[in-house]
């Protein structure tokens, strides 16, 4: 019997079984997407798949009442923790009106939706970093408690915005939490060609801050890691950067062919660290799910992607005389 | 009313916008304690405290980009950058996000910043604290480019670029900030961004220009109305999105048109402003449209014969009215 | 059942085609929607194919090895259901109907810069040039091609009087007189009007003879006080225009989907020179006294004996006088002034015997021709028309008229 490491960290078993839930959804949303990429249907996917622990793990370990995320492409686990829901990305994926990250405008994994308090982002890399700072910096000056997290990929640690944005968190003591999800790869380009120190946390202490390691693969993990952040951010100590080591399980994007830089056997490899199984090999090992739970689990996500799919592919365009719309307040 | 220096009008303006909102702070290099390198900022520090005056590190696109976060926050933020010349690390920031998180939201997220720089030459600030930047800008619609020529407009325009739910940037020309002064109202006077301004109206040749050209302009044609020569007069005041309206109207006035920039020619805002004229004017014209704008080289030099050379001056506005005039 | 097609799918930005690795179905399996059907390779990504739909396979179009353009057929699958896929909608595109510009009128007399300086080069007069342009506009185009005609005609001219020797014509004694300039212009405009308008006529008898004695009594004091005659020829585009004022149908044009009313009454009058003829325009005749409008004919006429009338002299005519009395003409039919829409003959004043309250009188009868485009005008307006004008001209007399 596997030990279970949930409870300590204040989560209830119904608690891990939703965590998993919407690792596991994000996961089938996305196989579905390369699906319609592959069909012709969608012409673009960029994907979350091996990073759903990271992402699912830090949401969870924030108040989805009160806090805010800037999250980069790949981060359909947090946005679908934040409140977005299954036919609001295949909508993205589609590009169609109700999309509510863009309606249409951008492409998939540019999310937005400021009911949810999640921050429209870019394709430039790193630039959302300054902006969880700038909403740190106006909760400090607005005397409010929520923090707010940003994510980005191990690439993007090398952009000036990151040091920009980190030191100037740094100086003022705000309360933001970066979350590196460090995949070893920026497009083609491994780690060891990317970043000169020995890891990425280290590079927390240049702007007066922790910065910490934690296994990407391991949701309670990564949770735990966020909630200490959370608590130092909301008790004005100051932000935090944490790293969390995760693989990517697909190529870079639908345009990508990854054969060109990493063999069959690299993957192969990574898949064993595939953080849906492990988190799942755990929940059974802690009699938390059996096999018929996951079965009807599996089937419920299934129902919801595919009407979800069939609701987006049959949804509106907008309209081409809405092209104008919305460059400045009307 | 009270006669204030242009400089005086936008601190005048800072002062009462975060008097009046709560959520307007500055944030910007040596903005604090010291009240900003032109002293744009004298006082503010001592009356709003840090938390509104924020000495930045010294990081342009931290700047710029700290504000955006604020601002879709619902914070007023009055990025300063300390000339425009350093305003280059922000673009990023700028164009990819500032200028497009309203439309790639589709309207679900705005981004009211403001951001003012010192611009213009000379003052002896040779190639990097002289240039016009504002060509960079005006190619990237969800922007607005202001740039005021007077300490009347700087005041009511500052105030409605704070105000302004879209991002705002508000070059100051940092020769203007003392040499010119006038009266400014001390009420709440807010002038409409996008609506050029008559400045002179006059029959026999149109100029069309913004910033510290506009105060050569009207000295050229205070001298040249004794030679019985008659200059209708239209400042830009913003400079992106043009107010096309105005500038054919003012075109169409006298049928012969001067435009005159600071910065270089080729690629100006005042090229824009000639294809307006060139679309929409054919019939109204009288004259060639002719241009007067600084040499093409990368910037103005810190020798004083060589700035004079590249600077365009009253006696050159006044030489290329005269010879509209008569053609 | 129904019978859907799988054509190659885009994988990818900027790809183009793909080549079908392997088929990983054959004819008479059963796929699920979703199931991978073939491995696709492509520049940029290798890919496995799904299918859009659950069926069976029907026929394979395409080859392993073959290279296909996006969107091209691969195979054919049997569905169970109709409605499994629909089209995507797309969204409702609403084409509004774009406005066409005010500009499109009046554009006559808008030359650009290019057309001027030609112009002036080879000292053309812009009036006698038509405009193909938008509203009528003289394109540099047309002033060129007018130029050019002007040349051809010169050369023609030439040839004419010295080398090509004319066809015999009967007695050989026949006078050639080559087409050229202003008489070109003029057939050429005269044969435009013919052709694109559908003239109609209309006639009426004026008794002038209290106008005639009016005019007669106060002649000479007008010419010593003014300089220039007084003839009934003001007294008639005088009387127009004011009916023209209340008959804007008349006052009008024929634009191909509409007809444009102006606003103005600005009044051609037709003036001879030799072999020439010009049409100079009174404008805003309806606002000018009869001596305002004797004036502005003096000075026209003058100028246009003088070659002094300028493009603007000519532009702009609502409606045409036509003084066609002054040869001595009775009864003519005009030729509408391309674009108007009539041209009104104003015919010689004759002495004829009329009977008024059955016995015989000499009155001073006029008559009044008009030619009118039946696009735009019917009978019954165009004969309420010619009434008013009689009207006013039959009240004028020494009492009821200052001039």
């Amino acid at each position: 019997m596997t030990e279970n490491r949930h409870s300590s960290l204040g989560l209830s078993n119904d608690d891990v079984i939703n965590m998993y839930k919407k690792m596991k959804l994000a996961r089938k949303i996305d196989e579905r997407m390369w699906l319609l990429n592959r069909a012709g249907k969608i012409p673009f996917v960029i994907s979350c798949q091996g990073q759903e622990a990271a992402q699912v793990g830090a949401s969870f370990a924030l108040d989805k009442n009160k806090d805010y995320v800037a999250p980069y492409y790949r981060d359909m686990g947090i946005v679908l923790s934040f409140g977005m829901t299954t036919r609001d990305l295949m909508l993205s994926g589609f590009a169609k009106a109700e999309d509510p990250s863009s309606g249409g405008r951008q492409m998939p994994g540019h999310f937005g939706q400021k009911k949810n308090r999640i921050i429209t982002g870019s394709s430039p890399v790193t630039t959302q970093i300054p902006h969880a700072v700038g909403f740190a910096l106006a909760a400090k000056l607005k005397e409010k408690d929520f923090v707010t997290l940003t994510t980005l990929g191990d690439g993007s640690t090398n952009q000036g915005d990151f040091h920009e944005g980190l030191n100037f968190a740094g100086v003022h003591k705000l309360p933001v939490i970066t979350l590196v999800q460090n995949n070893k790869l920026a497009i083609s380009v491994p780690f060891e060609k990317q970043i000169a120190s020995e890891n990425i946390a280290v590079r927390a202490k240049s702007y007066g801050m922790p910065g910490v390691i934690v296994n990407g693969n391991d949701p309670l993990e990564v949770y735990d890691a966020v909630k200490k952040a959370r608590e130092r951010a909301v008790s004005g100590d100051g932000p935090t950067l944490i790293e969390a080591l995760t693989v990517r399980l697909t190529a870079h994007s639908s345009d990508d062919n990854d054969r060109t830089y990493r063999t069959k056997e690299e993957l192969e490899e990574a898949k064993k660290n595939d953080c849906i199984k492990l988190f799942s090999t755990y929940l059974r090992e802690t009699g938390i799910v059996t096999e018929k739970i996951e079965e009807k689990l599996e089937e419920e996500i299934m129902n919801e992607v595919n009407e979800a799919t069939d609701y987006a592919e049959q949804a509106k365009f907008a309209s081409p005389d809405t092209l104008l719309d919305h460059v400045y307040e009307k | 009313m009270a006669e204030i220096s242009y400089i005086q009008a936008i601190n005048a303006a800072m002062k009462e916008e975060m008097e009046r909102d709560e959520n307007v702070f500055i944030v910007g290099e040596d903005v604090g304690s010291k009240g900003g390198v032109f002293r744009a900022t004298d006082g503010l520090y001592q009356t709003f405290g840090e938390d509104r005056v924020i000495d930045a590190p010294l990081a342009e696109s931290a700047i710029v980009g700290v504000s955006i976060g604020s601002a879709m926050y619902g914070m007023r933020p009055i990025a300063e950058i300390q000339f425009a010349d350093f305003i280059m690390p922000a673009i990023n920031q700028i164009v990819s996000e500032a200028a497009k998180i309203r439309y790639r939201s589709n309207n679900d997220w705005n981004c009211p910043i403001t951001i003012r720089a010192p611009y213009g030459g000379g003052i002896s600030g040779a190639l990097y604290h002289s240039q016009s930047v504002e060509a960079m800008f005006n190619s990237h619609p969800g922007l607005k480019i202001v740039m005021p020529s007077t300490p009347y407009d700087a005041k009511g325009l500052l105030k409605a670029a704070i105000r302004d739910n879209d991002p705002v940037l508000f070059f100051e020309h940092k020769r203007a900030y003392r040499l010119l002064k006038e009266q400014v109202p001390e009420d709440d006077n807010v002038i409409p961004i996008g609506k050029a301004d008559v400045k002179r109206e006059g029959t026999d040749v149109t100029v069309i220009t913004y910033g510290l050209c506009v105060h050569f302009a009207k000295q050229a044609a205070n001298r040249l109305e004794k030679e019985g020569i008659d200059v209708h007069i239209l400042d830009l005041r913003t400079v992106y999105p043009l107010d096309q309206a105005s500038i054919i109207e003012a075109a169409g006035k006298t049928g012969k048109v001067l435009l005159i920039t600071e910065d270089n020619k080729e690629g100006s805002i005042i090229g824009e402003v000639a294809a307006i004229i060139a679309e929409h004017c054919l019939f109204e014209l009288d004259a060639p449209i002719r241009r007067l704008a600084a040499p093409d080289v990368p910037a103005m030099p810190f020798a004083q014969p060589l700035e004079n050379a590249f600077m365009v001056n009253e006696e050159q506005i006044e030489q290329a009215i005269r010879e509209l005039a008569i053609f | 059942m129904a019978v859907k097609e799988i054509t190659m799918p885009k994988l990818g930005e900027s790809v183009t085609e793909g080549t079908i690795n392997s088929w990983l179905v054959n004819v008479g399996d059963t796929v699920k929607k979703y199931d991978p059907i073939a491995e696709i390779m492509t520049d940029k990504v290798n890919a496995e194919v799904p299918s859009s739909y659950s069926g069976v396979i029907k026929e394979i179009v395409r080859d392993e090895g073959d290279t296909v353009l996006v969107g091209e057929l691969i195979c054919y699958i049997e569905t169970e259901s109709e409605q499994e896929q629909r089209e995507p909608s797309e969204a409702v595109v609403e084409q509004a109907n774009v406005a066409t510009d005010d500009d499109s009128k009046n554009m006559r007399a808008r030359y650009s810069p290019a057309v001027v300086k030609l112009a002036s080069e080879h000292n053309i007069n812009l009036n006698n040039v038509e405009g193909t342009g938008l509203g009528g506009r003289i394109t540099r185009k047309d002033i060129k091609q007018y130029i050019q005609s002007l040349q051809t005609k010169d050369n023609g001219k030439t040839s004419v009087t010295t080398s090509v020797k004319p066809e015999q014509t009967g007695s050989g004694q026949d006078k050639e007189i080559a087409v050229t300039g202003v008489r070109k212009v003029i057939a050429e405009n005269m044969v435009k009007s013919k052709r694109e308008i559908p003239h109609a006529w209309m006639a009426v008898e004026v008794d002038v003879t209290n106008m005639v004695s009016y005019r007669n009594k106060i002649k000479d004091d007008f010419k010593q006080r003014e300089g220039y005659s007084l003839t009934y020829f003001a007294f008639f585009v005088h009387a127009v225009a004011r009916a023209l004022k209340e008959f804007p149908e008349v006052n009008s044009m024929w634009a191909d989907d509409k007809i444009i009313q102006r606003h103005e009454v600005n009044i051609s009058i037709a003036v001879a020179k030799e072999n020439e003829l010009f049409v100079p325009v009174i404008k805003h005749a309806n606002e000018k006294s009869v001596t305002g409008i004797a004036k502005e004919i003096y000075q026209l006429a003058h100028k246009a004996r003088n070659n002094q009338l300028q493009a603007e002299d000519m532009e702009n005519g609502t409606f045409t006088v036509n003084n066609t009395g002054t040869f001595g003409s009775v009864s003519s039919m005009g030729i509408i002034n391309h674009p108007q829409a009539a041209i009104l003959q104003v015919e010689s004043i004759v002495k004829r015997p009329v009977i008024i309250n059955d016995m015989f009188a000499a009155r001073d009868i006029v008559s009044l021709s008009l030619s009118l485009d039946h696009r735009i005008l019917d009978g019954l307006i165009c004969g309420r028309f010619l009434a008013r004008i009689k009207e006013i001209l039959e009240n004028i007399n020494e009492e009821t008229t200052t001039i």
